[in-house]
């Protein structure tokens, strides 16, 4: 198999023209011990989650996205970076079919979840979003219920009756969101009444209860205390071994210390994308070093 | 220098007399509720004992009855009129806050507040012309549908305005987890405000309770008990007005008290409401 | 599709999403699309409705029906003229005094009055206005109409008796009566809608006005009363628009009588009274189309003014937040 990913900037039939090699990722599959060849579905495993292709996003007349290509491994955390605006938001909510959510927005280009493009004619965006699920910058656990409505909602909602179900997956969600010896006392207090670090975890357990392939965390942490915001660190290196991970931050020592890969956008551009060793200690391009380096941002 | 110096000084007289005379106009503007309140409840608190509210109104001559058909009357015309009202206007809500567009909002806003100044009376014709005539009779659907109609604007305006403060983030969270639009609105936007959306249909209940015009000639009013609902009902605020108008000094004294029970209902209703809703969204709202 | 749904969880369970079904999304979006474009209806039902029943009273008289002055149902001769006249007369009253009380009031509450009076102030004037018409005429007819009849009235006749205003018998059922309990009764819209007004209006406006030096009042008068003066314009329109079509209070104390008389003092009638009093006496099919007509024209009137007051005020309102989620 071809172990490795291209990034490119351009269409894709320009892509064949320009292939500096310093763009090229060498990226070695992740190592996905007991489920190389297939899941328990019997679907082939590949090992790219998403290949975006010349993706770009608009809110009204301003370019958010522009032009950008890159492919996400599995089973692995993607750190996206880049100073305010640079529509690393922007791209993560349209691995989700989010971004068409809002008011004047447009989007083109091709976007593939292990094979299937995302935006095709016939997808439901609704179960594109049951596969890829979402945390956001501000924990947003529903006010009207209890923890254990919240981290069920998603599948009561979706029809789901059998209580033993729901149940169990109730537990194994805050389990692995590392919440379970926490809460399991109070279940049915509100979700509102719990630590801001907490209620983060909770809406992660609400996103995984829906068992999606990916997690896309948007600054999961960015309003969390230090403490909290190392417990969530932690647990997305716990996650990673499960789900394919793409995470937006500002921070980025945050990128550092969790993520395997790291992208760097800048103004809409997809400017370097490599393993992030290699992004922090030997950057390729002079604005990603700058960046890095806290010169600009 | 000197007429410089009487200049500021008569700035100030100026400022001083204008802040005098504003705060006098605040005064008179709330002197008509005092009064009123006063009067309704030296005359008509004497009047309430227990035969008010258990018995029915006395033919002219005979002292004493009460108003309880007319109570019972207007709680059944508020219920007739959420059936139309409340669906209406809050399904209404939930269209301009989570589904129309720019311009269509504006004009369904715009709608809302025209039908908001249209004279109560002219919905007593509406009602008439929809309901009593193919009906063949006055009746409390009529007073009802009259009602009803009234609610749907306010409705619609409370609860647009309720669901907009529901933060986006909660519509976003679960959208992400693939549930469907509709049961998004239900079972989350919905719910999350739904104290705002109860508070504003009991004061649209409370602003319709009072209302006598829309009922001359739709609910028509009623001596007795209204056993089917085609038949006409009384109700407090029509008993009122025919014993205001009327000859008699006891029919007087009871128009009072049937005043003085209606505004408590009405002034419990606001009150108990907005002691509801300020705990509540006190910092959401301005 | 489905099928490529991974279970990353592990699938010890049997757990079955319902698959998304468009049907739920398009009856709920067509349901309360419904409900919403349920308001435009009403209104074509309200016009129709009364179109319809005014029709053959239209046909009849037609234009004569605005400028006749004689409303005999005996003899089936329908002329608007006196109600009209009664309608403008008592509004117009109850405007003259509503206005300066309410929009002083509402300066006293944005301007004024110190933040621990200003919410006790506005739940008071939103428990006037919650305050029925019926509980008005009740009172306007055993209290308010006594007082003037034996204190005000005689007062002004013999202050401005030289005025044809104040000219001719004293009833205490007129026009003014009328007009006063009007005044009460817009008073709290009004006085809100410019609160509403007067909020709207940036601070940097009154900032500038006291970095010139300007006393409270000027900055009031010049800052803000100027800035928001459409607006304020729009508050006394609705106002009006109120006024116009108020029913029971003015029933209980105009006194009911189909004349133009100069005198504020004189009995009154309007459209909203006559139709209070007779639709459910019009014996005849003219009678009642006549008052169909009558209801016409004051829905045609009131529905002016507010489109009028809507329009003004949005003018100074800031625009409305909107949501941001398609």
């Amino acid at each position: 198999m071809n172990a490795s990913l291209t990034v490119t900037q351009s269409k894709r039939e320009g892509a064949a023209v320009k292939t500096k090699e310093s763009q090229s990722l060498p990226l070695t599959r992740p190592a996905t011990p007991g489920g190389k060849e297939t899941t328990s579905r019997g679907t082939p495993v590949s090992e790219v989650a998403f290949e975006v292709d010349s993706l770009s996003c608009w809110f009204g007349q301003h370019q958010a996205v522009q032009d950008l290509s890159l492919q996400i491994p599995a089973k692995a955390v993607t750190a996206i970076i880049g100073p305010s605006g640079c529509g690393k938001s922007t791209f993560l909510r349209s691995l989700n079919r989010m971004h068409e959510l809002v008011r004047g927005s447009r989007l083109r280009g091709q976007i593939r979840l292990f094979g299937e493009n995302i935006y095709g004619p016939r997808i439901d965006p609704t179960l594109i979003r049951r596969r890829v699920g979402m945390v956001f910058q501000k924990s947003n656990p529903f006010p009207t219920m209890s923890i254990r409505e919240n981290v069920t909602v998603g599948l009561r909602l979706n029809g789901v009756r059998n209580h033993i179900a729901l149940e169990e997956r109730m537990e194994k969600a805050l389990r692995m969101a590392a919440l379970w010896e926490e809460v399991n006392e109070h279940l049915d207090r509100p979700g509102t009444s719990l630590s801001g670090g907490q209620q983060q975890r909770l809406c992660i357990a609400r996103a995984l209860a829906v068992q999606p392939d990916v997690l896309l965390m948007d600054e999961p942490a960015s309003a969390l205390d230090p403490i909290a915001t190392t417990k969530i660190e932690e647990l997305i290196q716990e996650l990673k071994k499960d789900y394919t991970i793409v995470i937006v931050t500002h921070n980025m020592q945050q990128a550092a210390r969790c993520s395997d890969y790291t992208a760097f956008f800048y103004m809409g551009r997809l400017i370097e994308y490599d393993k992030t060793d290699k992004v922090f200690t030997n950057p390729s391009n002079k604005q990603t070093e700058d960046y890095v380096t806290g010169r600009f941002g | 220098m000197n007429t410089s110096s009487r200049y500021h000084a008569w700035r100030k007289v100026k400022n001083l007399t204008m802040s005098g005379l504003s705060f006098t106009c605040a005064t008179l503007v709330i002197a008509p509720l005092g009064l009123v309140l006063f009067y309704l409840i030296t005359a008509g608190a004497g009047a309430i004992d227990w035969h008010f509210f258990t018995q029915l109104p006395k033919p002219v001559g005979e002292t004493g009855g009460g108003m309880a058909n007319a109570i019972v009357g207007t709680l059944t015309l508020l219920g007739l009129a959420s059936l139309i009202g409340v669906p209406v206007g809050v399904l209404g809500g939930v269209y301009l806050s989570e589904y129309g567009g720019e311009r269509m909002n504006w004009w369904i806003r715009f709608g809302a507040d025209v039908l908001n100044g249209v004279p109560s009376i002219v919905w007593g014709i509406v009602a008439y012309t929809l309901v009593v005539v193919p009906l063949k009779g006055f009746s409390a659907y009529a007073g009802g549908v009259a009602l009803g109609f009234m609610m749907i604007p306010l409705i619609i305006r409370t609860t647009e305005e309720v669901l907009l403060l529901v933060p986006n983030g909660y519509r976003e969270a679960a959208l992400a987890l693939g549930i469907p639009r509709w049961r998004i609105n239900l079972q989350i936007v919905m719910k999350t405000a739904l104290r705002g959306i109860v508070t504003g249909v009991l004061l649209a209940g409370a602003r319709i309770a009072g209302e006598t015009a829309p009922l001359l000639f739709t609910a028509f009013g009623n001596r007795f008990w209204t056993h089917h609902l085609k038949d006409p009902i009384a109700a407090l605020p029509l008993q009122i007005f025919t014993y205001a108008i009327s000859p008699y000094d006891d029919w007087h004294r009871q128009a009072w008290a049937g005043a003085l029970v209606l505004i408590l209902m009405i002034f419990l209703i606001n009150i108990g409401v907005r002691a509801l809703t300020r705990e509540r969204f006190s910092g959401a709202t301005r | 599709m489905a099928e490529t749904l991974t279970t990353t969880m592990g699938a010890t369970d049997d757990v079955q999403l319902a698959p998304p079904s468009k049907v739920g999304d398009r009856i709920f979006k067509w349901l309360a699309m419904v409900m919403g474009l349920s308001v435009g209806a009403l209104i074509v039902i309200v016009g129709f409705t009364l179109w319809r029943g005014a029709s053959m009273s239209v046909h009849h008289f037609g234009t004569g029906f605005l400028t006749g002055s004689k409303w005999d149902p005996v003899q089936e001769v329908f002329g608007a003229l006196p109600f009209i006249y009664g309608t403008l007369v008592s509004s117009l009253v109850a405007l003259v005094i509503a206005v300066p009380l309410s929009i002083a009031t509402a300066v006293f509450l944005t301007e004024l009055a110190p933040p621990r009076v200003r919410q006790p102030l506005v739940s008071v004037i939103e428990m006037l206005s919650a305050v029925p018409s019926v509980v008005f005429g009740l009172w306007g007819i055993f209290v308010l109409i006594s007082w003037l009849r034996v204190h005000l009235f005689p007062w002004l006749q013999k202050l401005f008796g030289f005025l044809p205003l104040f000219q001719g018998p004293n009833y205490g059922v007129s026009m003014l009566a009328a007009g006063i309990i009007i005044a009460i009764m817009i008073l709290p819209i009004i006085t809100s809608v410019s609160r509403e007004i007067l909020r709207s209006v940036p601070d940097l406006q009154r900032e500038a006005a006291y970095g010139l030096g300007a006393t409270r009042w000027e900055v009031t008068r010049i800052a803000v009363l100027s800035y928001a003066k459409r607006g304020l314009f729009g508050a006394v329109v609705l106002g009006l628009g109120r006024a116009l079509g108020e029913t029971m209070a003015v029933t209980m104390l105009i006194g009911n009588r189909p004349e133009i008389s100069t005198s504020l003092l004189a009995p009154g009638y309007t459209l909203a009274s006559v139709i209070a009093n007779e639709f459910s006496e019009a014996t005849t099919d003219l009678y009642l189309s006549a008052l169909f007509e009558i209801a016409l024209v004051l829905l045609g009137v009131t529905i002016l003014t507010n489109i009028l007051a809507q329009l003004l005020i949005a003018s100074t309102a800031g625009p409305k937040t909107s949501r941001a989620i398609q």
